[in-house]
């Protein structure tokens, strides 16, 4: 197969809060054989606003997504599947007429990056190493919009069991959502907190001392909670453990170990 | 009078509910894992959905069908437009058969109605039969969830209930005892009621049945005792023949317990005929309450629900806050749709947010209720009643720029600039113990990450050049 040129759809929580997810992902692609381009005219995709019950203002943002993307070719891949949820499923209630066939399209062919690379360039495993202690348990949180929007739970899965230097444990009651929800972990803040207690809890009953995920909202919002109760805990995005030599790529820029991660080590 | 709206929704996490709360959760989970082996699930759900959808697209006429059945069997059909008139109907049928003493099945339809109460009000005793109703209404409480109206409950509680009623002392671990104590109490109301009332789980138009399921045989003893038997359905729970029946009484156990079959299932076509045992008198209450005016809108699939109850143990938040936390008789995914679109007030406005929009309950329902696409809708429609100014006029701020690139990267530099020197200063590394307006509930909490001074998009060009 030759190398597809893949669009990248960074996502705006990645591009503002995690970039260095958005450098992993361009590597690994490109380690991969795929030649990557990034639509510079990309923002959100408006999401925020749907979810929160502002659909005209999360059409606004969604046109931008269209017009990014729309004269590209080849998939789009996110690193993020909650917005790939959103391009596929939403859409096609936000738009109607020529716009819907313009949604439609780029609907077909957005990707979620585990499921990329594993269904679509074919590698179930691309190898990897934890990047940290070796034999490291790490849990697998599977974002409810991958799990329930999207239905995917193997592709990650796949690509996880091939990294080195971790083992694999299964909390209970691995199904339930995290609590993120966007704006939800704002509007119902105590609710979210108990739920992310209760993920966080069960993953430190079954000997976990990493949460992975592909969901940087879920993320950022377990590793918070992890960081208030300075528990044993690390977070990470998928694409952190598939760096081939267990170290992250770029350093984020100022950005020491964080204490709680220490506590682990 | 409407039951639908009972408070304002709480929506905290209730300490006080949530082990017992899980505990059901988790034993429905494991049910439920089971009956996904026993039949080709996704098939009999679309098969369900099938049967749902045929009956409320030609509702107005299955109605009239069920009636005509009805009354050829022997029973009686009142129609009403809301709670109000449904609670007089069934008062009206008391009266003229000169009873004080009814038994109730568990109906959350008369929860909805606020029957109870106006039962209570016109001088008719009415006691809940099924032992989580009876529990909630000696204990004055409500019902927190639609099949398992005392799952909040422990049965310490109950212990200490039953304790205070008939001055014995019970143990908690012994269940038997205490089933059998209710048990004994209720026999008595059975035998002294002139009238049973229940709800209905599906009627069968082609012949005018209703059908009920239930697992502790109350039901059987309620709609044969009394001389007079009144059946309180919503119209949506019509549907057209037995083939359709057939399926959705399997689907309703294995949704909700895991179980092909309910303990029992009466199927009740009319009075007693020919000097069978049985009422003499046989009462069908049809309630809109609503139910009409969903019809043909983007809501519709509401009417679909079979109220089995999976959504609510597949909801992380029902199983934080339980049924009370929302305010409403019908509570969990199901419920936050169902009673903004029944209430035709505004005051059940808050609760299509009581949802992480995680999706377990769309994947839960055995008839495909797209919950969380309603939800979202929901959202939409409360802001176009109420607009919720502040927050407006934010996401409108917000789409101004985020429908721009060049304003999108300004207000990421921005951002990154404005915060540098805070974020810098501070020792956790990027993460904040207080974040600012508008994100800082999220530091009651959780530590915040701060945004990073170089998005990708300028590493992107910093490393690559151009666009």
């Amino acid at each position: 197969m030759p190398a597809p040129c893949v669009q990248l759809f960074v996502t705006c929580l990645v591009d503002l809060l995690y970039p260095e997810v958005g450098e992993r992902t361009v590597a690994l692609l490109e380690r991969l054989g795929c030649e990557v381009a990034f639509p510079s005219a990309q923002t959100c995709c408006g999401q925020p606003a749907l979810s929160s019950g502002y659909p005209r203002d999360a059409v606004k943002v969604a046109d931008r997504f269209l017009d990014a993307f729309a004269d590209t070719e080849g998939p789009i891949v996110a690193p993020f599947g909650s917005c790939v949820h959103m391009v596929r499923h939403h859409y096609a209630r936000l738009y109607d007429g020529e716009r819907a066939t313009v949604a439609a399209g780029l609907a077909a062919r957005i990707h979620d990056l585990p499921s990329f690379i594993v269904d679509e360039l074919g590698r179930p495993a691309v190898g990897g190493r934890y990047p940290g202690r070796a034999g490291t348990a790490v849990a697998y949180h599977h974002e409810c919009h991958m799990r329930y929007g999207l239905g995917v739970t193997k592709a990650p899965m796949s690509l996880l069991r091939g990294v080195a230097g971790c083992t694999i444990v299964e909390p209970a009651r691995g199904e339930l959502c995290c609590g993120f929800g966007g704006t939800f972990s704002l509007k119902l803040g105590d609710v979210a907190v108990a739920m992310a207690d209760e993920k966080l809890d069960s993953a430190l009953a079954a000997g976990a001392q990493a949460i992975v995920s592909t969901d940087v909202g879920c993320l950022m919002h377990l590793e918070g909670r992890a960081r208030r109760r300075e528990l044993p805990l690390r977070v990470h995005h998928l694409v952190d453990l598939l760096e081939p030599d267990g170290r992250l790529l770029s350093v984020p820029l100022t950005r020491p170990r964080p204490r709680t991660r220490e506590a682990n080590e | 009078m409407s039951g639908l709206v009972i408070e304002p929704p709480r929506g905290g996490p209730d300490p006080a509910v949530t082990p017992n709360l899980h505990h059901a959760a988790g034993n429905w989970a494991t049910h439920r894992a089971g009956a996904r082996r026993r039949v080709d699930w996704e098939a009999w759900r679309e098969r369900a959905r099938e049967v749902r959808a045929d009956a409320v697209r030609h509702l107005p006429e299955l109605i009239e069908l069920l009636e005509a059945r009805v009354v050829a069997a022997g029973g009686h059909v009142h129609h009403a437009l809301d709670g109000e008139q449904a609670c007089g109907h069934v008062v009206r049928i008391c009266r003229v058969a000169g009873a004080t003493r009814a038994v109730k099945g568990k109906s959350m339809t008369s929860e909805e109605i606020g029957l109870g109460a106006a039962l209570a009000e016109a001088g008719i005793e009415a006691v809940e039969t099924d032992l989580g109703e009876y529990i909630v209404q000696a204990m004055g409480d409500r019902p927190s969830h639609l099949l398992a109206p005392a799952v909040h409950l422990s049965s310490g509680q109950v212990a200490e209930l039953f304790a205070r009623e008939s001055g014995h002392r019970f143990d908690p671990d012994d269940t038997a005892a205490l089933v059998s104590y209710a048990r004994g109490v209720l026999r008595d109301r059975f035998l002294a009621a002139e009238v049973g009332i229940t709800g209905v789980n599906l009627a069968v138009a082609e012949t005018g049945t209703l059908a009920i399921v239930e697992s502790e045989g109350n039901i059987r003893l309620a709609t044969a005792l009394p001389r007079v038997h009144i059946a309180l359905m919503g119209i949506e729970k019509v549907i057209r023949d037995w083939e359709g029946a057939a399926h959705l009484i399997q689907m309703l156990p294995l949704a909700a317990h895991g179980t092909p079959a309910a303990a029992s299932t009466s199927f009740i076509t009319g009075p007693a005929r020919d000097g069978d045992d049985g009422p003499e008198e046989m009462h069908l209450v049809l309630l809109d309450g609503g139910r009409s005016a969903i019809r043909g809108t983007p809501f519709e699939e509401a009417l679909h629900c079979i109220r089995c109850g999976a959504c609510l143990y597949a909801c992380p938040v029902y199983r934080q806050v339980g049924g009370h936390g929302y305010g409403t008789t019908y509570s969990g995914p199901i419920g936050a749709v169902i009673t903004p679109l029944l209430e035709r007030e505004a005051d059940a406005g808050e609760l299509p947010w009581h949802s992480s929009l995680c999706g377990a309950c769309v994947e839960a329902c055995p008839v495909k209720i797209p919950l969380d696409d309603q939800l979202v809708m929901l959202r939409a429609r409360a802001h176009e009643r109420d607009p919720a100014r502040a927050e407006a006029a934010l996401f409108a701020a917000w789409a101004r720029l985020w429908s721009r690139p060049s304003a999108y990267r300004a207000t990421a530099a921005t951002a990154g600039r404005a915060l540098r020197p805070l974020w810098s200063a501070l020792a956790h590394d990027g993460w904040q113990r207080r974040a600012p307006f508008p994100f800082s509930g999220w530091t009651d909490g959780r530590d915040a990450r701060a945004p990073d001074p170089e998005p990708f998009h300028v590493r992107w060009r910093r490393q690559r050049g151009g666009a």
